[in-house]
């Protein structure tokens, strides 16, 4: 069973749970972007969670089934195919995704998952380590595994779209809020963020009132986890998703817990995120 | 040490030295904590990222609390030889920024055995200390937007050998044909935390 890749849209890659247990030597986690929309992805077509599924990023991905597959959209919600509703896709019948209303991210989940070679035992293409599936490129050929669970039976998934507008997200300290102070603390939530051009698999370049240090001086490097909250001496702070690097060397003002990083990766360039402060978090 | 917060996942442990570094780190590998899935050392932390749904950072940092760190973060077993030319790029300039000559400067990176810290920037990727000797080179100004892979080089009290070609802000002293990472060997990453170094001069 295969799946042949017709066009990718701007970039689609391979991603699954990612490398998790090899930070240590220097090689970082990966994996998908919007973890809760992926997993949602492998549930509908009764999938174990690490199978691999593909990320498009704004839509414009087209696969043509070599077999019978069911097959499902998640997360940016693209026209032209059923949305968080499991599709029989024919042999020979092809799937064209047009660019998301809102959102950024898609998952598509076959059944059986994508069986490419895993890599460091992950089938995650990580763009800053290079490690990894290649991205995928128009004429590949993408095997399909053997279904091992049952299918769910499930036919449509009630989730909301990613919104397309502000989206506010709840952000805890970081272990360098001090170098801040409570002024760069309130700064940082007290407004609204915009998201650059310049973000990607690695992070989002928050584009806003710059925050001001109140020391000086090198951080030695220290390791971090995807939601840090890096600010370099620009002032403007980068947040990290999953390709970001293992260790930093600026420090980390604050962290959008784990499970709003994925809203946050579903977030455009030109879209704004606001960072709310935990209840009873002063740094 | 202090426990610092890394969001809903992680704790970051800070001490006050590269060696207090490797004996936390060396203890936590010894008996890591149940449900942590990640240990970052670093220069002067060390990072546990947990799986929030086996355990609870309040757990983590109360088994890290009463963590004793080994007194000797090495791990044992022979050292890794790495065969190098030195006839690096910078190999002159930081030899000046040492104040010794270029062929001093061999000396001293090959004399004694170095030790991988912690690893980050790529994977494989080890900062690699010597301990007893003071190193302090300071990096270069511009940083390189392509250095070679298995460049050999110096930065602050680190050397480092570049596993791929990347951008990089490090004095180049030389080469090695080692290849650091290799995804078809296993394993892939020839230095880890812990492991001991030593660089031999080859001509060429």
């Amino acid at each position: 069973m295969s799946l042949t890749v017709l066009a990718t849209g701007p970039l689609t890659t391979v991603q699954d749970l990612g490398r998790p247990g090899q930070a240590a030597l220097g090689i970082g986690r990966s994996g998908v972007c919007d973890r809760a929309s992926a997993a949602l992805a492998n549930r509908l077509v009764g999938n174990p969670a690490d199978a691999a599924v593909l990320e498009v990023t704004l839509g414009g991905l087209a696969v043509r089934a070599g077999a019978d597959l069911l097959v499902v959209t998640t997360g940016a919600r693209c026209p032209g195919a059923p949305h968080a509703a499991p599709t029989l896709l024919r042999r020979g019948q092809e799937l064209r995704l047009g660019p998301p209303a809102s959102g950024l991210r898609t998952y598509l989940a076959v059944r059986g998952g994508i069986t490419v070679e895993p890599v460091l035992g992950s089938r995650a293409t990580d763009v800053l380590a290079g490690l990894g599936p290649a991205v995928l490129a128009p004429g590949d050929v993408l095997p399909v595994g053997t279904p091992a669970d049952p299918a769910p039976g499930v036919d449509l998934a009630p989730v909301p779209d990613p919104p397309d507008g502000e989206l506010t997200v709840t952000a805890l300290p970081g272990p360098r809020a001090d170098w801040f102070g409570d002024a760069g603390w309130a700064a940082l939530t007290g407004q609204a963020w915009t998201v650059t051009s310049e973000s990607n698999r690695v992070g989002l370049r928050l584009d806003g009132a710059p925050l001001d240090r109140l020391r000086s001086g090198e951080l030695p490097s220290e390791g971090m986890v995807r939601g840090a909250l890096q600010v370099p001496p620009s002032g403007l702070p980068v947040l990290f998703l999953a390709d970001h690097p293992v260790t930093g060397g600026y420090p980390v003002i604050g962290y959008v817990t784990d499970a709003d990083v994925d809203r946050c990766a579903q977030l455009r360039p030109g879209q704004q995120l606001r960072l709310r402060p935990a209840a009873h978090s002063s740094p | 040490m202090r426990l610092l917060p890394s969001g809903s996942t992680a704790l970051l442990a800070e001490v006050d030295t590269l060696d207090d570094v490797l004996g936390l780190y060396a203890a936590l590998v010894a008996g890591p904590p149940i449900g942590v899935v990640d240990l970052v050392p670093a220069a002067r932390t060390v990072l546990l990222v947990i799986d929030p749904a086996v355990t609870t950072l309040a757990a983590v940092a109360d088994a890290v609390r009463t963590t004793t760190p080994r007194p000797d973060g090495q791990v044992t077993g022979d050292a890794v030889e790495l065969p190098v030319h030195y006839a690096g790029a910078d190999l002159a300039e930081a030899a000046e920024l040492l104040g010794l000559t270029p062929a001093g400067l061999v000396q001293r990176h090959t004399g004694a055995e170095w030790t991988v810290a912690f690893c980050g920037f790529a994977p494989g990727f080890g900062y690699l200390t010597q301990p007893g000797a003071q190193w302090d080179v300071p990096r270069r100004s511009t940083p390189r937007t392509r250095v070679p892979p298995g460049s050999v080089a110096l930065a602050g009290e680190f050397s480092g050998v570049y596993p791929r070609e990347s951008p990089g802000g490090w004095q180049l002293i030389g080469r090695t044909d080692v290849a650091v990472f290799d995804l078809d060997r296993e394993p892939a990453a020839l230095l880890r935390p812990g492991a001991r170094v030593r660089f031999v001069a080859v001509s060429g």
